[in-house]
């Protein structure tokens, strides 16, 4: 950069020195950079494993085998009490219904063959027919073309994950179902499309059905809750400590304080969650609202430090003015400062939020780490967040299960990203230069 | 304005100190063995309209057994899963705080050691099992040494000429603890006649056999058995030690080594052939049975599926004998006791 200042500074009988000189600076300059762009692009290729990795298991694990059959709703049978309640599907034999249809195109003789042609429709099915008859009760003795899912090991079959050269003993699927499930395709009613039961389903241990519906709410509940505390306490505090606080002995302490909690792992602030709020304040376990206090409480420190930062950077011009003007100090800094920090708070904010996203070990201590089945509707419904469901989901011994984990993984990414997206877009309206 | 959202904070927590609230739904928590049953049968209550899906937590059978004894009151969990009995230190713990449970068995679980189809099937009795794995053995001139054999040709001429090495869970697993109790000690320390004289010798007890090596014979990978399984499929001379459901699930492409004999089947392992296998069992809390809703049809939700045709079976569950399960059905409509002499 200044090659020529020091060129021209140089007297001459130092010529040959200050060349050699600048031969080596600007070599080293040269290394640096070929330094770092080697470790960009070290870090741009894990990137890029990394995401072809998840993307090429986790784009198949959005979609899934469905079979669409016939299928007679004899009212009957599916609704002995004639009322279309959910009770009284409930005691109707939509299964048998289903095993019908099957069965109606596939002639299965003997006790086994039907056995094995049972298993090739998900056991979600009639759980799908029933909420069909409960939408639309009128559907009730009418024939009807339904898309079912067809069982997970037939799924991982039709993937090509079980190879029909095996020999049968060591398959999950037996000759019989191998012979039925050709028969199925030949007739052109099995389909690869789309799964429903990713978005809209809830856990399930039943891999085809399996979705990530529950822990999405989940998730969002929690951080609703973790945000409406976090923000406006992160802030308050943020604003009092550089604002309007003395600053003693004490305060210090409190800052310093609040400088180690952004250390502490996250787990601890779990079995603090567990000590009081469970077993003090003995409210149940698994539910959100204890879940956002807290990662409310994991996330404060960030939010308060970003915040503190994000206000200091205001220009002292500013509020010196309003003051000479005549304003208070509260609205000194309530009509300029604050407007002003607002969006590196907001980013502070939104870091803090991802990061309580993709938490798991504080809610182990506090029962969210569980197989939670019905979505929840409020803050007191027992529920799970997404990276709870991945979790879980990597661990269970069912083939399928390994595509809906990629699956759900993109889903959690997408809304990171989604989110860190909303945090630049916030910054970029509401910065202003000076 | 945001002052004020301050003070509705606060209101949130002041009201939070008064918050009693019935819990509606079941609490399940513990062993991991059992968490993948008994989430299935979760399920299946949860399709009766009647009822809220139960929740089911893992963490492992200790906190299943310790956890349904901790107190009364819908911040404890309902039912504790546990994949080894309940001792009798442990339900001391449940009288001291004056909780009654009663004990139910579901059903049994094989522990597998298998490896990749691609590799060698080993066939190694329960003795020579366990002196492969175990921490210390008897040298030659009867001292207690760090278990020095590097190839299981070591152990006995007759196993395969290579390195030993072994994916297991870790400490924290109920299906380690079973395995090195019933292994290590039991088939190796309690049977073997060097070993036996060994221990008498350094004045030990049995139990220390269930220290497994730390010196790479033996890995510890974590609680999650699907990477054992990935990673037994990429090294076909390295083997793993999980639940027969894994094994169930992967039969095209893994087996499981014939130990002392018989190899681990569905039914040698039901029928009791198969000696590395124990019992799933789960303890419900008489106090909260009628209170929160559901608890009692959650069990009877078991007696439908745990037969030979049921879900269950499907999954890789061993079904009790039906003596066994006729008299834990009995067992839930009775709901006796659990005491110190029923553990005996």
């Amino acid at each position: 950069m200044n090659n020529q200042s020091n060129e021209s500074h140089a007297t001459l009988h130092d010529a040959d020195r200050v060349k050699e000189n600048l031969r080596k600076r600007r070599a080293e300059e040269a290394r640096f950079k070929w330094l770092g762009r080697a470790a960009i692009g070290l870090a741009l290729s894990f990137l890029v494993v990394l995401f072809i990795s998840i993307f090429s298991k986790g784009i198949p694990g959005f979609f899934q085998y469905y079979v669409t059959l016939e299928v007679f709703l004899d009212a009957e049978r599916i609704d002995p009490e004639g009322d279309a309640g959910v009770n009284s599907l409930y005691a109707g034999d939509a299964k048998g219904v289903i095993n019908d249809a099957v069965f109606e195109i596939l002639k299965p003789e003997g006790r086994k063959a039907k056995k094995s042609a049972r298993k090739i429709v998900s056991k979600g099915a009639e759980k799908r027919l029933r909420n069909m008859i409960l939408n639309d009760p009128s559907l009730l003795g009418k024939t009807i073309e339904v898309q079912f899912a067809l069982d997970d090991d037939i799924d991982s079959f039709l993937r090509g994950f079980i190879d029909r050269n095996t020999p049968e003993s060591d398959r999950r699927i037996d000759d019989t179902m191998i012979s039925f499930v050709d028969t199925l395709n030949e007739m052109g009613i099995v389909s690869y499309r789309l799964s429903d039961y990713l978005f809209f389903g809830s856990a399930s241990r039943n891999a085809e059905m399996a979705g990530i519906r529950g822990a999405f709410v989940g998730s969002i509940i929690t951080l609703a809750i973790c945000l409406s505390i976090a923000f406006p306490l992160g802030v308050a505090t943020a604003v009092y400590l550089e604002e309007f606080a003395q600053k003693t002995r004490f305060t210090e302490f409190i800052e310093i304080n609040i400088n180690n909690l952004a250390a502490v792992p996250s787990v601890v602030f779990g079995i603090l969650g567990l000590a009081i709020f469970i077993n003090l304040f003995g409210i149940p376990r698994s539910i959100p609202l204890v879940g956002g206090i807290v990662l409310a409480l994991m996330t404060l420190p960030t939010i308060i430090i970003s915040s503190r930062a994000a206000i200091s950077a205001v220009p002292p011009s500013i509020k010196d003015a309003a003051l000479s003007l005549g304003a208070s100090k509260h609205q000194a800094v309530f009509h300029h400062v604050i407007p002003l920090a607002l969006p590196g708070m907001l980013t502070g904010t939104i870091i803090g939020m991802a990061q309580a996203l993709g938490e798991t070990a504080p809610l182990l201590m506090i029962g969210m780490v569980a197989f939670i089945v019905d979505i929840p509707g409020g803050i007191t419904d027992p529920a799970t967040v997404l990276p709870v469901q991945i979790f879980m989901w990597a661990d269970f011994s069912e083939r399928m299960f390994i595509y809906k984990t990629s699956a759900a993984i993109v889903v959690l990414l997408a809304f990171l990203i989604t989110m860190n997206i909303g945090a630049i877009w916030l910054r970029k309206k509401l910065e202003r230069r000076w | 304005m945001r002052l004020e959202r301050v003070f509705i904070c606060a209101a949130v927590a002041a009201m939070l100190s008064t918050f009693v609230s019935a819990r509606d739904y079941i609490s399940i928590a513990g062993s991991s063995t059992v968490l993948p049953f008994a989430t299935m049968v979760a399920e299946a209550l949860g399709n009766n309209p009647n009822f809220k899906t139960p929740v089911v937590e893992s963490g492992g059978s200790s906190v299943g057994k310790k956890g349904v004894c901790d107190g009364i009151g819908t911040e404890f969990i309902d039912i504790g899963n546990a994949s080894s009995r309940m001792k009798a230190g442990e339900l001391k713990f449940c009288e001291s705080n004056g909780i009654k449970v009663t004990e139910i068995k579901v059903g049994y679980d094989g522990i597998v050691v298998a490896s990749s189809k691609d590799g060698t099937l080993l066939s190694i009795s329960k003795s020579d099992l366990g002196k492969a794995l175990t921490a210390k053995v008897p040298s030659s001139d009867g001292n207690f040494i760090d278990n020095p054999y590097k190839n299981w040709s070591d152990v006995n001429p007759d196993l395969p000429n290579f390195p030993i090495r072994v994916y297991g869970p870790p400490t924290t697993s109920g299906t380690r603890a079973s395995f090195a109790e019933m292994v290590n000690q039991k088939g190796y320390c309690k049977k073997d006649e060097e070993a036996k004289a060994a221990l008498k010798a350094a004045g030990e007890k049995d139990k220390v056999c269930r220290a497994m090596r730390t010196d790479g014979a033996y890995i510890e990978a974590g609680e999650q058995d699907n990477l054992i399984v990935q990673k037994l499929q990429e090294d076909p001379s390295a083997f793993g030690i999980f639940g027969f459901s894994y094994l169930d699930q992967n039969s095209d492409t893994l087996q499981g080594a014939i130990i002392s004999g018989t190899a681990p089947t569905f039914e040698l392992i039901a029928e009791g052939e198969y000696s590395v296998s124990r019992a799933l069992y789960f303890y419900v809390k008489h106090a909260h049975i009628g209170v929160v809703p559901g608890v009692q049809e959650y069990m009877t939700e078991w007696t439908k599926h745990w037969g030979e045709d049921g879900f269950l079976s499907d999954a890789g569950m061993i079904p009790l004998p039906m003596a066994e399960r006729e008299y834990y059905l009995k067992a839930m409509r009775d709901l006796p006791i659990l005491t110190a002499d029923m553990l005996n």
